[in-house]
């Protein structure tokens, strides 16, 4: 078994990248894969609540980093799934704990047991992204359609180019169709146009997705929600299969569209 | 009112977007339209860091060597980046003033 390491990355804050890595891990272990997820957002853990496993910490990465504790000791292993794990940030250090070189070691680690290592990283274009991307194989840049973020996306893609871990896969994340019907958000063609990336997947603004987060069931748990059919396309897709993007025409129904184009055969 | 409604049937018919619609009568762009536009620009100068100034300066430059060997109409020139892919490109457009290629 050889881990594939796919790193979960977006420039600005705020626009899903916990979010996605949950939602894909989920999916990706509900496919019978064996997945382990990495917060490497020190200081600013929060893939633990998302997942709903903030009460079973004991270790985190820096405690692994630092040799306090064995990998398999701060992995902790999911409510739903026995081959899903998460190995939390650490909450009270400064994000200079971990380097690159420390990431690398610790996916080599996982490699041998596992079929996907997802690191959703933080923010910014700083150490802790440069840590997230350094053992990446894949990166998965996550943007919403509006300009602030997509103008970040366009950043972190160049950099991401330039480190030779491209070419980047983009994810949009929270698309309101009658928004972008009415002339009032950005298309995801447009979006495309303007990155000039792959694209991985278009996650429809739903509010399911917070109730979700709310109580710590990611969304691809509810098998109604458009949002969590979408995340589920996706882990398909980074499984190699051949899963049709949505058609981007928004004068017909879109929902209809979209679970007709994307293969999903619920309605 | 009855004007108005059939209006509306009719522009249904064709395919044409209310807003879209509206947009081109008043015209005025929609939003998203004019987030592209600035996007575009944006993203251009975040990518060369050349910065409206340098590319004016460029631009002028430019003219300027060019109408040293041929007559050109210095008012319809364009000179501006073009995106290919993630690849930038300065794509110059300028037109020679008539018989200015005869000598």
């Amino acid at each position: 078994m050889t881990a594939k390491i796919s790193t979960i990355t977006s420039g600005k804050g705020g626009v899903g990248k916990t979010t996605t890595t949950a939602n894909l891990a989920v999916s990706l272990a509900d496919m019978g894969q064996k997945v382990v997820c990495i917060d490497s957002d020190i200081g600013l853990r929060n893939l633990d609540v998302v997942l709903g496993l903030e009460n079973r910490i004991v270790y985190d990465l820096v405690d692994v980093v630092e040799e306090r504790c064995r990998i398999r000791q701060a992995m902790i292993k999911d409510k739903h799934f026995n081959e899903l794990y998460l190995i939390p940030a650490a909450q009270t250090r400064d994000k200079n704990a971990v380097s690159p070189s420390d990431m690398v070691r610790v996916c080599d680690e996982l490699r041998d047991d596992f079929d996907w290592v997802l690191i959703d990283s933080p923010a910014g274009i700083e150490r802790g992204f440069r840590n997230a991307v350094a053992p990446a194989d894949e990166v998965l840049v996550i943007t919403n359609p509006d300009v602030s973020a997509i103008r970040d996306a366009d950043r972190i893609i160049g950099i991401i180019e330039a480190e030779q871990k491209g070419p980047a896969n983009l994810i949009i994340n929270r698309l309101n169709p009658q928004m972008v019907k009415r002339g009032e958000m950005l298309d995801a063609d447009d979006v495309i146009e303007l990155l000039a990336v792959n694209l991985l997947g278009i996650i429809p603004e739903d509010e399911q997705v917070i109730i979700s987060t709310n109580i710590g069931k990611p969304v691809v748990l509810e098998p109604r929600s458009r949002a969590g059919q979408v995340f589920r396309n996706i882990a398909r897709r980074m499984m190699g299969d051949d899963v049709p993007l949505m058609d981007l025409d928004y004068k017909d129904d879109f929902f209809h569209k979209i679970s007709r184009a994307f293969g999903g055969g619920g309605n | 009112m009855i004007f108005s409604t059939r209006f509306h049937a009719r522009l249904a018919e064709e395919g044409i977007n209310m807003s879209d619609w509206l947009a081109r009568i008043t015209g005025r762009k929609s939003s998203a339209d004019e987030a592209k536009e600035r996007l575009k620009f944006v993203l251009i100068h975040d990518r060369t860091d050349i910065n409206p100034e340098t590319m004016e300066k460029l631009k002028d430059d430019l003219l300027k060597a060019i109408s040293n060997h041929v007559s050109i109409d210095m008012r319809s020139a364009k000179i501006s980046m073009l995106h290919e892919g993630r690849e930038q490109r300065l794509i110059a457009e300028i037109p020679l003033k008539p018989g200015s290629d005869r000598r």
